[in-house]
């Protein structure tokens, strides 16, 4: 039995369960059909045509990637989509510098083909896909999810890719293996911030084992209907709604499958500051700034208060359970 | 005249004193702001408006802050004794830009949530040391005036705001604390260099006119 409570926050439904606008409108036309008995092949066209409906105007700057509508619980958000122009000149991606608007302006020398992921450590099936056979390992579904950065701001973003569990599922981890390890590309050719000392290179996060096969953790290859723009962590990239944007490493190069809990990129150099877990959590404040609010980006404007940050990002009805029990204090 | 002691030098002293001059400087100094409003006004702060503004406003706190500071040592070096008419203006800029940084902050950042700013302050070590700063720089401001120089003392008003060293010191571990996080310290390490130039020219300065 489901028991809601208040604390379980809006629960969205599912977007497959939403009667599309224009069954909704046409509903008696629809039984008139029914009775009729060519309901069948009406509705087969109508569901075709509605799978790869964009929920977002193609901004027309990179090559289409369609993404089918999504069946994971939480899998589309219902808050108003971040405007492309923000969400493609507003970005972390310190390999390209660490000004926000230093990866829109650097990262055009990213060179994403050819490319290929390194599948290693304790899995059964070791591999090294090259970027097309991993576009085609699952089929592509649109996900939006809210995005919540460790610095205080937000957007929500509709991505294109499938979930990491159907690659996991493939290569077989061993049972020893608890952990996955995402390596990035660290090119000081292509990088002009891979020479900083912000951080040691290449950047590195990590999952534990349960996380990582959550439906909900994406591999995403596309947003707005395209395929990744370069300074969005083209050509593949780790998407994991319920945690700060940084544990969702950019422009794959590694997944590694390991048994002790990795050292991860900002862990290393602030472990006060950034922990294993950063899961989005509004009671557990940064040491320099609070939590609790966000400023979403294109859509509380500059005299706006900004709004309420929610625990797990909005997703602890699908991901709260990961962490019964668990002090998320002490493990931040 | 001391200007004139240099042979072919621009006679920079006397322009100074011309009736424009002050204006000049004023309508100068307050360019950034205007920027900043036109900015706002147009919607060209980028995706973030309110982290732009913060920190636009803090870069130009440090910036009169090191500005000022730099009225003493240039007048001496130049000798261009008339510099010295600028100072107080330029002080108070540092004050007028060290203002729009907190009001920005408590507006943009925390809504005026008054309690909120409170503990944040109380909270964060970071946070603190910026208000102190902001705590000085209020007191410098408010005994600006000649009627309060002539009040208090000459000697009393100097100490007074020879806290400015202290002020300079604070915003700079302010806007360390703050780059910490991403180890980013360039523009933190250029500011320090500025600030720690300026502080080294008085020490020697000071010590060589005792010495005469």
């Amino acid at each position: 039995m489901q028991i809601s409570t208040r604390r379980d926050g809006f629960n969205h439904p599912e977007s497959s369960s939403i009667t599309p606008l224009a069954i909704y409108q046409s509903r008696r036309d629809l039984i008139r059909l029914m009775a009729t008995g060519v309901a069948g092949a009406a509705l087969g066209s109508l569901v075709a045509r509605q799978a790869f409906a964009q929920s977002v105007a193609l901004p027309g700057k990179n090559v289409a990637l369609p993404g089918s509508r999504t069946r994971v619980a939480g899998g589309v958000t219902m808050d108003k989509v971040t405007d492309y122009k923000d969400a493609s000149s507003y970005n972390n991606f310190y390999e390209f510098g660490t000004d926000k608007a230093d990866p829109a302006k650097n990262a055009h020398t990213l060179k994403i083909s050819p490319w290929a992921v390194e599948i290693e450590g304790m899995v059964k099936k070791p591999a090294r896909y090259t970027l097309e056979d991993l576009i085609k390992l699952s089929a592509q579904e649109e996900r939006i999810y809210r995005l919540r950065c460790v610095e205080g701001w937000s957007m929500v973003l509709p991505w294109v890719g499938y979930s990491l569990s159907e690659l996991i599922k493939k290569v077989e981890p061993l049972g020893s293996a608890k952990y996955v390890e995402f390596v990035t590309l660290a090119d000081p050719r292509t990088m002009p911030g891979v020479g900083s000392r912000v951080l040691d290179w290449p950047y590195v996060e990590a999952l534990r084992m349960d996380e990582a096969m959550h439906p909900l953790t994406l591999l995403s290859f596309g947003m707005y209907g395209e395929v990744l723009p370069k300074q969005s962590g083209a050509p593949v990239r780790l998407v994991v709604p319920w945690k700060y944007g940084f544990k969702s490493g950019k422009s794959l190069v590694k997944i590694r499958f390991t048994e002790k809990q990795p050292t991860t990129a900002w862990n290393r150099v602030a472990p006060s500051e950034y922990g294993f877990f950063a899961n989005v959590n509004p009671d557990v404040d940064h040491p320099r700034w609070s939590q609790a609010t966000e400023r979403r980006i294109g859509e509380d404007g500059l005299f706006a208060k900004k709004r309420k940050t929610l625990i797990f990002n909005g997703y602890e009805p699908q991901v709260g359970q990961l962490y019964a029990g668990m002090d998320l204090k002490k493990f931040f | 005249m001391h200007a004139m002691a240099f042979p072919g030098h621009l006679p920079i002293g006397r322009l100074l004193l011309r009736p424009w001059a002050k204006p000049l400087v004023f309508a100068l100094a307050l360019l950034p702001c205007v920027t900043l409003l036109w900015a706002v006004g147009f919607d060209q702060l980028g995706a973030n408006p309110a982290e732009a503004l913060i920190r636009a406003t803090g870069d130009w706190t440090l910036r009169m802050l090191c500005l000022v500071l730099a009225v003493t040592p240039l007048r001496v070096i130049f000798a261009v004794p008339t510099l010295a008419r600028f100072r107080r203006m330029l002080g108070l800029f540092v004050y007028f830009y060290a203002c729009l940084h907190l009001l920005s902050y408590a507006w943009f950042d925390m809504g005026f949530e008054m309690t909120d700013v409170l503990r944040d302050i109380a909270k964060r070590p970071f946070i603190l040391v910026g208000f102190v700063g902001f705590v000085l720089l209020s007191v410098m401001a408010l005994t600006s005036h000649n009627l309060v120089i002539k009040r208090v003392g000459g000697k009393i008003w100097k100490r007074l705001h020879q806290s400015v060293y202290v002020v300079a010191g604070l915003a700079l571990l302010h806007f360390f604390w703050m780059r910490a996080g991403k180890n980013n310290f360039a523009e933190v390490i250029v500011y320090a260099v500025v600030l720690a130039a300026l502080l080294a020219w008085r020490v020697v300065h000071f010590a060589r006119k005792k010495a005469l």
